[in-house]
């Protein structure tokens, strides 16, 4: 396959991947309003007595995951007028799963697409374009992956519309050709680099969702019906956030405490230089440190932990999107013509 | 896990999970019974600063302080990071740069405020893992604790009969927790088993915060020990650099930095050769350089070693290293003045103004009689006229290399301090006009071999050739070897602290009426384990075993 092909295969695979995103959004919203009125019972934080003091009466289940007892109780225990409806509910939820993973895999496509279109064939993030549709790739694979270990189901929407409007922006306003990188690119350090640091950012994306949730459940309180009732209980879902967050720092630190450095030691002589950029993952570093912090300490824990998580990933993107679009005195935005010939690059 | 059930009875005080650490004299996580400072004896006022400041809470506080503290110099232009933005900045907002300056918002990471926070953070740190490390220390050999009276009250247990007997059941219970790498509590335990394993937790959080401590140290030595220059030599045999700080267009050493401990040597650039795109989107661009640099170490030059400096290829020296991070055109220009003498010449670096190297140059002719002869103008590497009639340049490669200059004569020094080789004073000098037309500036439009005869005798101007520079940043960072281990061993401690999870498990074999019953408890004190499914798994096994 030529460049060209390549290149023209990627775009084709993006359009592919928002429009089964977009069928699998719509089937979780079928599932859900099919759901609305039915109750889901042993939602509530009881699981570990019901499931746990008996262990001759409820077979542990294929995970062993109490996480995933409790979906999995969710669905058991409805009652029986809604049958029908509970039915219908559980086939779009898998049908919306499977499109997921179908959109997923077309995502890949597209990523690995824009690798390949490039000579010589490099990492898919030259750029924003190729930078967002990475990180959202990282947010939908974690999604697919976690989503029994973790019981995601009742996320499938958040994740879903937030992929989609992401890949719309990249599509619509980020869109670039593909082309070279330059030289200060063209380092294995970089690609370890932000390898982890999209991974931490999909994974604090995915986190701060489940803060999100969390924040909106502890507010509205347990509900009888609808969305909220189906997520699961506070607990359950700061255990969640927790997971999730406490996989993304280490990989974050390892992107912007580690990796970072050395390779900015090598392309610019100091590792590190109070760049905005290197500020704002800073910031973020510090601000999930706090969050870590809040989960320990009394009087934190919970709502401000919450809170502080999603302080984080505003951190975060604002990084991404505020210091490439804003800053002109960041060697990573390349805003600033710079003698070396530079082009606007993400990092 | 945790606030699930902030009754449950082991849990510390105020629910929360109990760290290992925690003893009589935990690291201050509890709240302190409030009283009023006028109460409190001066001794006992330091030691609860000391208690408040090494807490928890204040730690975290500390944290966000932090990062709010780092905001500022991320959107103000900070001098040590790119001084020429700094003053442009300060010279476009009048009224705020005097506050700001005061404020040190130039300078933010190394004002005194931004300072006394990490300062702070890290009396709070030293404070808070000391008395932890002793506690971890006394608690790595103790023994786990002995079981509650009622594990069935914990919310992750389990409980079931059986015909055994109950010591078997607990013997089975030793060999399954001791297969698991469970610490089985000695001596006296009644009719229960007491075990515990994930002591590397704390151990790991331990490592983590210390290692702080190490990538501060490090970077602190790099900071104020090492130094940062940037020099701009122009390619070829006859330009060069040596590593004396007066060679230095800009050096920028930290605090203690002596110059004794610069490592002598000297190098010149032979060649330069630049990979210029010419499809694709980015055509125009440069995709990658090469510089073929030729340096001694020491200052005798017996051994001249030869090196391809190269973007994200630095070369080290003894303890320093050389980065290639700019290039640009030195355009050869000789100025003769109106006796016929060279009074000029040489390459002059021309900088860029963009990524096309659109650049721009002054030449000072100070030597020329009867008048001092001042050029300023731009260089066009591919020079084209563009569909308007705009002179503009077509990519950064010198395929059709063209300057423009103007031309002024009189005193261009007349404070006579020192000046910027980049700027032209032109204050005391007279602009040249063209010859016939007294309202139009002289322009010099010149491609390479041309020489061009200046009006009213003042002398002639050639352009001979072009030549490229390279700006070479080089730099000495003690400590970073150290700060990168600081910050391994953080990953590492990290890793552990998160992911090791210390657990405690009970098992009790009573004798009841129908049978022995046998009651099966954990707790997981990181407050993020599955324990329920520990619970099972091992009540599972007890069963299983039997048959
Ligand atoms: C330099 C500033 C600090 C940073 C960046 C920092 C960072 C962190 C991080 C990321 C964690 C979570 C990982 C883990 O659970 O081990 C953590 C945990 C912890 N930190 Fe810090 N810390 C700092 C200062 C302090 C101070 C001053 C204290 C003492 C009050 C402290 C006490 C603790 C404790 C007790 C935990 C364990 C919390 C738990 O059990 O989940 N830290 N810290």
């Amino acid at each position: 396959m030529t460049e060209h092909s390549w290149a023209l295969l990627s775009n084709q695979a993006v359009g592919a991947a928002g429009v089964v995103y977009f069928l699998a959004l719509i089937a979780h919203l079928v599932e859900w309003s099919a759901l609305r009125s039915v109750v889901p019972a042993g939602r509530i934080g009881t699981r570990a007595d019901a499931m746990v003091s008996t262990p001759a009466a409820a077979p542990p289940g294929p995970t062993g995951d109490p996480l995933v007892e409790e979906g999995r109780q969710a669905r058991l225990e409805t009652s029986g007028s809604s049958a029908a409806n509970e039915e219908r509910g559980e086939l779009f939820g898998r049908l919306g799963y499977l499109l997921t993973v179908i959109a997923v895999a077309a995502h890949l496509a597209a990523l690995v697409g824009r690798g390949m279109a490039a000579d010589p064939h490099r990492v898919p993030w030259g750029n924003m374009y190729e930078f967002t549709l990475s990180g959202t790739f990282v947010v939908a694979a974690a999604y697919v992956v976690l989503h029994r270990r973790l019981a995601l189901a009742w996320m499938a929407p958040l994740v879903l519309t937030f992929v989609l409007v992401c890949l719309m922006i990249a599509v619509l306003w980020l869109y670039e050709p593909v082309a070279q990188l330059t030289e200060a690119l063209n380092s294995y350090w970089l690609v370890i680099h932000v390898v982890s640091a999209i991974l931490a950012t999909g994974a604090f994306t995915l986190g701060g969702m489940t803060s999100a949730v969390y924040l909106i459940k502890a507010r509205t309180g347990e509900r009888e019906s609808g969305w909220l009732s189906r997520v699961p209980s506070l607990d359950v879902l700061d255990q969640v956030a927790y997971r999730i967050h406490s996989f993304g720092f280490p990989v974050w630190t390892f992107a912007v405490l580690i990796t970072g450095p050395i390779w900015a030691h090598q392309a610019w002589s100091s590792y590190w230089n109070w760049d905005p950029k290197e500020v704002w993952a800073f910031i973020t570093w510090v601000v999930y440190a706090g969050y870590l912090h809040a989960r320990a300490t009394a009087g934190w824990r919970g709502r401000n932990a919450a809170i502080l998580a999603l302080v984080g990933m505003a951190t975060l993107w604002f990084n991404f999107i505020g210091i490439n679009y804003f800053s002109s005195t960041s060697q990573h935005s390349y805003a600033a013509p710079a003698p070396m010939g530079s082009q606007s690059v993400t990092r | 896990m945790n606030n699930r059930t902030p009754q449950r009875s082991l849990t510390g005080p105020e629910g929360r999970v109990p760290q290992f650490s925690e003893g009589p004299e935990g690291p201050g996580q509890r709240e302190e019974p409030t009283r009023r400072p006028g109460e409190l004896t001066v001794r006992e006022l330091l030691r609860w600063s000391w208690r408040q400041l090494t807490s928890m809470r204040t730690a975290l506080i500390l944290l966000l302080l932090l990062a709010l503290a780092a905001v500022p110099g991320s959107l103000i232009p900070q001098s040590g990071v790119d001084s020429l933005k700094a003053s442009q900045w300060q010279d476009a907002h009048t009224t705020l740069t005097p506050i700001y300056r005061k404020l040190g918002l130039f300078d933010v990471y190394s004002t005194p405020w931004f300072g006394a926070i990490y300062v702070l953070l890290m009396v709070s740190l030293v404070g808070c893992i000391v008395p932890r490390l002793r506690v971890y220390w006394r608690g790595l050999r103790a023994q786990p604790p002995a079981a509650p009276q009622q594990l069935l009250r914990l919310s992750d247990s389990a409980s079931y009969t059986t015909e055994e007997e109950p010591e078997a059941v607990l013997a089975r219970a030793r060999a399954i927790l001791r297969g698991k790498r469970y610490r089985i509590r000695r001596g006296a335990d009644g009719d229960a088993v007491s075990a515990e394993r994930g002591y590397l937790r704390e151990a790991g959080n331990l490592v983590f915060h210390l290692s702080i401590l190490f990538v501060l140290v490090g970077f602190a030595m790099g900071s104020l020990l090492g130094y940062k220059g940037g020099v701009i030599v122009v390619v070829g045999p006859d330009a060069g650099f040596t590593n004396t700080p007066s060679q230095y267009d800009d050096l920028d050493p930290g605090s203690l930095f002596k110059e004794s401990r610069m490592d002598p040597f000297t190098f010149h650039i032979n060649d330069f050769h630049v990979d210029w795109l010419n499809t694709g989107p980015k055509a125009g661009m440069a995709k990658g350089f090469r510089s073929q640099i030729s340096y001694c170490q020491k200052t005798d030059c017996s051994d001249e070693k030869n090196y391809d400096l190269r973007v994200n290829h630095p070369l080290k020296i003894g303890s320093t290293e050389v980065f290639l991070i700019g290039h640009g055109y030195a355009p050869v220009i000789t100025v003769r003045d109106g006796q016929g003498n060279v009074a000029y010449s040489g390459p002059t670096v021309f900088l860029p103004q963009d990524a096309t190297f659109f650049s721009f140059g002054v030449v000072k002719a100070q030597a020329a009689k009867p008048e001092q002869i001042g050029l300023q103008g731009v260089f066009y590497p591919t020079f084209i006229m563009d569909d308007k009639g705009n002179p503009t340049t077509l990519m950064g490669n010198d395929l059709n290399p063209l300057i423009s200059m103007h031309v002024y004569a009189g005193d261009l020094n007349p404070g006579g301090g020192p000046q910027s080789v980049y700027a032209l004073d032109t204050s005391a000098a007279k602009e040249v006009m063209t010859p016939g037309d007294p309202k139009k500036a002289l322009r010099l439009d010149m491609t390479p071999g041309q020489t061009v005869q200046l009006p009213d005798g003042l002398g002639s101007v050639t352009f001979d050739k072009v030549v490229r520079w390279n700006r070479v940043q080089i730099s000495q960072t003690p400590g970073k070897l150290i700060a990168l281990g600081g910050v391994v061993l953080c990953l590492i401690g990290l890793l552990g602290s998160l992911f090791i999870r210390p657990r405690r498990v009970w098992v009790r074999a009573r004798r009841g009426e129908g049978g022995t019953l046998v009651e099966v408890a954990t707790l997981d004190r990181s407050g993020g384990g599955d324990t329920a499914a520990v619970v099972r798994a091992l009540t599972q096994a007890l069963q299983e075993e039997k048959k």
